[in-house]
């Protein structure tokens, strides 16, 4: 059998790793035209900040891919043909594949914006768009990010970090609120505000970008006709999946590569994982596309599985999720809406002067527990997945609510003002029986 | 602004926006170091109290105003901006001049003192004769290489650790584990030994601490080996065993020994190595404060995790074949002196401690299952060998061990080769380009032990959160041993390394929340066991 997997991301170096650990003879083929070996995305503001190396972001050294036997490519594929079962590349060769497994990722998405392909003008997904950063940024006086989501406060950090200002255009009025609750939103714009040098403006779009004599960007002009003088705008409204393949394949798309349950596209032996994989049956209450990083971890093992001894059921874990703005840490675990919905209610602690909060949703009727949220806190994630999961109800969460606390030793703990914020709100009694440690976390775990 | 050399840079990537009150601070420690020079060739003036006086409030008020300066106006967090852009810290033009100046500095300290004004006959002279002041002042004596030496050290571990707390202010557990630090050095290695000198008679610090490079308290064994050195001196020079300071030399080795065997094993049971290797260790100290600016240089490669271990434990083994060696020679010099400790008591401990250990060795296989069996056979051929030797010498008729006549030759070397050139010389000389913990990494035979101990018999691990890593690989850049934490921790996996010293920096910059130091017991949860490397 060979495996060809188009993409060498997270989710396609999963598969990889995976199909060997469970078959040692296979031949398994990687592509990916975009840099020679796998690195993590997640980590290219570090690389643009100083904080590592492009080398530093690579989880494998280079022996680890031939120990392996898991061979690369490094060229675009531009057809794929399943009668035949053959790829074809940019530069004509092609490449025969018994299972074809597309990990394409994704890239930014542009919405027709005036000037969007100027120089100076970019997405940040890419190690080429990492690059092209670099390159722009040697004479930049002022930068604008376009789009309040989680690569664009990532993006205006990295210029922070070189003391070049930037204006953070945020279409909202208030950072990520379609994600986050009012408080933890309201949270984040004060975490940028404290940020001397990057200019939030809330509730601002971007209308268009004008260029100067040589065709790179010399200012945008926002909704409120303001005129911002910059030389690069970084575009950074989410992100679509690539699915240029399909078409040509026959395969069936929608915003990405439909895939059933077993991650299989509309064509037999080409299944989708990661960015590109929108799933026809979300579990209740997800998204069909989850583009973070662990979605296409997840996916990997399950699809390895599929590919070497026959179908299995990829199934949507707990969701979970963190994200960094600036010193601000953020979890979270379960479901947590932007408000409160019909049944639910949210016991909401904030300290009174720090950047830090914890937020439990539960059901008001029940008391079942679904969802933590935490800013400047860090929690256990199998202690809370665990709760979610076994539907523990709030009072024995609050009373055991120790256990899940993993911020690093002599740090501060809040588990007593959450019980205390509890019995407050709801007339009871309840005492924290469990404190911060291992030994706790075991022992919720093991119950 | 420099060109720097890093694979992305196109342009210059980092302004570093220096405050004039940042350069003048800069200033007065460039001050303070132009006046060391100058002091080297020995001026009549640089020996006034106040010259000395002068550069320590240099040092002092420059390091700790340019700290000040250089973080007090960002709010609290991490703070590697542009670590990989400067030429210091990316092994650049000034990373490889700081490397040279700190390279020579200590080869002259071992091996030419006299360059730094120590002379064997008459009074001291050029940077040494700077420090008598200070030196008579605490014990009495006019300074040695070792004392400026080691104030110099203690001045770096305060100074460069009031900037660790500041710019880790963030985080409770670094602030608390550098005062301990800074308080370890002061009290432990520089001033009680200082006054204790002062106490004690002139002649028997001649007689215990003549040779001892930077005598060091709360060392033990085997970082203590010189102490065998000075009692053996002391032994000769002062008629055995009956004068104060040679039982006080022979307290001294027998509490060194049995803190290794006794102290330690508690203590790295309940907390991992880290409560000494960065919370009292002075190597360790300088590391975490001096080093802290090159932590990210340490080789994360395999090959060096492969090198590293048998490095470590080859100078484990030398240590203790010396160990042996030494004071079974001792013993045997002495075999009348009426000590309760005989050869034959002697031997019986070598070889209940190295033959017990072997048999764990083979007779837990579960608890040693991440050692190769390879392994294994070589660490029990070497902890048989020395046990029969060492029998073997009880029942010669010689009385030599190891079929060695004298056993200087083996201390000499082990005092050239791991004390000085790789303690010393490579451990600290090589911060800007191997990073900071090179010694404790390849090393320390102390550390080698508590990494024995902290893998199979303890419960410090650091725990990894889930699956929330995003293998974005910060832990496993600034981890100062170079153990690849990601490698672990993207597999959702605890990570107890041998070699993990508990500075607690992994968990700090990842910024996922990933990473904890904590104590605990095992479960039988198959994902929360730790498989121990
Ligand atoms: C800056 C940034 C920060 C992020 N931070 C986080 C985070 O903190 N947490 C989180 O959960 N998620 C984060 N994400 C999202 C996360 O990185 C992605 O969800 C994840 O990388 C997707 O992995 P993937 O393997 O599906 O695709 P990708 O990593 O995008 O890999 C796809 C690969 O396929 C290649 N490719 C595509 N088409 C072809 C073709 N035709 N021929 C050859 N090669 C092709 C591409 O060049 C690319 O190398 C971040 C993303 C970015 C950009
Ligand atoms: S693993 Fe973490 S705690 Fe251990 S030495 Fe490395 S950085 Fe320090
Ligand atoms: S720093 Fe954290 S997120 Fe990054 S690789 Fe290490 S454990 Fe994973």
């Amino acid at each position: 059998m060979h495996v060809v997997i188009i993409g060498n991301g997270i989710a396609g170096v999963s598969v990889a790793r995976h199909v060997r650990k469970l078959d040692s003879d296979c031949d398994i083929t990687m592509i990916s035209a975009e840099t020679d070996f796998h690195w993590s995305r997640t980590a290219l503001m570090y690389i643009y900040m100083g904080h590592m190396t492009f080398e530093n972001t690579q989880p494998y050294e280079k022996f680890f891919w031939a120990k392996n036997r898991i061979k690369l490519i490094r060229k675009y594929v531009t057809q794929v043909d399943p009668e035949k079962r053959t790829l074809t590349f940019s530069d004509g060769d092609a490449l025969p594949y018994d299972k074809l497994v597309l990990a394409t990722g994704s890239s930014p998405n542009k919405f027709g914006w005036p000037g969007q392909d100027l120089a100076g003008v970019q997405g940040m997904v890419s190690y080429n768009d990492l690059q092209s950063m670099e390159e722009y940024s040697r004479d930049l006086k002022h930068a604008v990010v376009v789009g309040g989501g989680l690569i664009g406060i990532e993006m205006a950090e990295m210029f922070h970090s070189r003391h070049i200002p930037v204006t953070f255009l945020v279409r909202e009025e208030s950072f990520w609120n379609r994600v986050m609750p009012p408080d933890e939103s309201a949270m984040i714009n004060r975490e940028i505000r404290n940020t001397h040098g990057i200019d939030l403006r809330l509730g601002t779009e971007l209308k268009e970008i004008l260029p100067d004599e040589n065709g790179r960007v010399r200012c945008i002009i926002t909704n409120e006709g303001e005129e911002i003088p910059c030389q690069f705008v970084g575009l950074t409204a989410g992100v679509h999946p690539n699915i240029d393949l399909a078409a040509q394949a026959g395969i069936e798309t929608h915003r990405g590569f439909l895939v059933d349950k077993y991650l299989e596209t509309s064509v037999k032996d080409i299944f989708a994982v990661g960015d590109c994989a929108q799933l026809r049956h979300p579990a209740s209450g997800r998204r069909p596309i989850e583009a973070v990083w662990y979605t296409g971890k997840h996916m990997g093992p399950v699809l390895a599985q599929t590919l070497v001894n026959g179908h299995t059921e990829y199934v949507q874990k707990t969701w979970f999720n963190s994200a960094k703005f600036i010193n601000l840490e953020y979890q979270v675990y379960g479901d947590v809406a932007s408000e409160i919905r019909d049944g639910e209610r949210h016991l909401y602690w904030e300290h009174p002067h720090d950047h830090k909060s914890v937020r439990i949703v539960y059901n008001a009727a029940t008391g079942i527990v679904t969802g933590f949220n935490l800013m400047g806190i860090r929690y256990r994630s199998d202690v809370c997945i665990k709760w979610i999961e076994s539907q523990a109800s709030i009072e024995e969460v609050l009373q055991n609510l120790g256990a899940a606390n993993f911020d690093p030793e002599f740090f501060r703990s809040y588990e007593r003002e959450l019980v205390r914020l509890y019995n407050e709100q709801n007339n009871t009694d309840l005492k924290l029986k469990r404190k911060k440690g291992l030994r706790n976390a075991f022992a919720v775990l093991k119950s | 602004m420099s060109q720097v050399d890093t694979s992305l840079s196109l342009a210059n990537p980092h302004p570093r926006n220096m405050s004039t009150s940042q350069k003048v601070f800069l200033a007065l420690v460039g001050v303070a170091i132009t006046m060391i020079f100058i002091s080297l060739f020995g001026a009549a003036a640089t020996r006034e109290a106040t010259f000395l006086w002068t550069i320590l409030g240099l040092l002092t008020v420059g390091g700790v105003g340019y700290t000040w300066e250089t973080y007090s106006h960002e709010a609290a967090g991490i703070k590697n901006n542009g670590v990989w852009f400067f030429s210091e810290s990316n092994r650049g033009a000034l990373g490889w001049i700081f490397g040279v100046a700190l390279t020579a500095f200590y080869i002259s300290l071992y091996w030419f003192p006299e360059w730094l004004g120590l002379n064997s006959e008459g009074p001291n002279t050029g940077l040494i004769a700077v420090f008598d002041p200070l030196s008579k002042m605490l014990s009495g004596n006019p300074a040695s290489q070792w004392f400026v030496y080691g104030t110099f050290y203690t001045i770096s571990i305060l100074i460069l650790g009031v900037k660790f707390i500041w710019k880790y202010r963030h985080s409770n557990y670094h602030k608390i584990r550098t005062l301990s630090i800074m308080f370890f050095q002061t009290a432990f290695a520089f001033l009680i030994p200082e006054f204790m000198a002062r106490l004690n008679h002139q002649e028997a610090i001649q007689a215990t601490g003549v040779s001892v490079p930077y005598y060091d308290l709360k060392n033990m064994w085997p970082l203590n080996y010189y102490n065998f050195d000075g009692y053996r001196i002391e032994a000769m020079t002062n008629d055995g065993l009956n004068s104060l300071t040679g039982n006080l030399g022979f307290i001294m080795l027998v509490v060194g020994i049995s803190s290794i065997f006794i102290i330690s094993p508690i203590l790295t049971y309940f907390f991992g190595k880290r409560w000494y290797c960065s919370w009292v260790c002075g190597c360790g100290g300088l590391a975490e404060t001096a080093g802290d600016p090159f932590r990210h240089l340490s080789d994360k490669s395999l090959k060096a995790w492969r090198i590293e271990r048998w490095l470590i434990h080859g100078v484990l083994a030398f240590a203790v074949i010396m160990t042996v060696a030494v004071v079974f020679s001792y013993l045997n010099q002495h075999d009348d002196a009426g000590y309760w400790i005989t050869k034959e008591i002697f031997t019986a401990m070598v070889s209940i401690t190295l033959l017990g250990l072997t048999a764990l060795l083979w007779l837990r296989p579960k608890l040693f299952s991440t050692i190769s069996p390879n392994v294994k056979v070589i660490a029990s051929i070497i902890m048989v060998a020395i046990t029969g030797l060492t029998i073997q010498a009880l029942f010669a008729s010689n009385g030599k061990i190891f079929f060695m006549e004298d056993t200087y030759p083996l201390r000499k070397w082990y005092g050239f080769f791991i004390g000085a050139a790789f303690s010393g010389v490579v451990g600290v000389g090589f911060y800007p380009l191997m990073g900071s913990r090179v010694w404790c990494r390849f090393g320390c035979p102390m550390a080698a032990i508590l990494g024995l101990q902290q893998r199979f018999f303890s419960r410090f691990r650091i725990t990894t959160n889930g699956g929330q890593c995003i293998s974005c690989g910060n832990c496993s850049t600034y981890c100062e041993m170079g153990i690849d934490v990601r490698a672990y921790a993207q597999r959702g996996q605890n990570i107890v390394r041998a070699s993990c010293v508990g500075c607690g920096v992994c968990s700090a910059v990842c910024p996922r929340g990933v990473l904890s130091l904590e104590n605990g017991p095992n479960t039988g949860n198959s994902r929360m066991d730790d498989v121990r490397y």
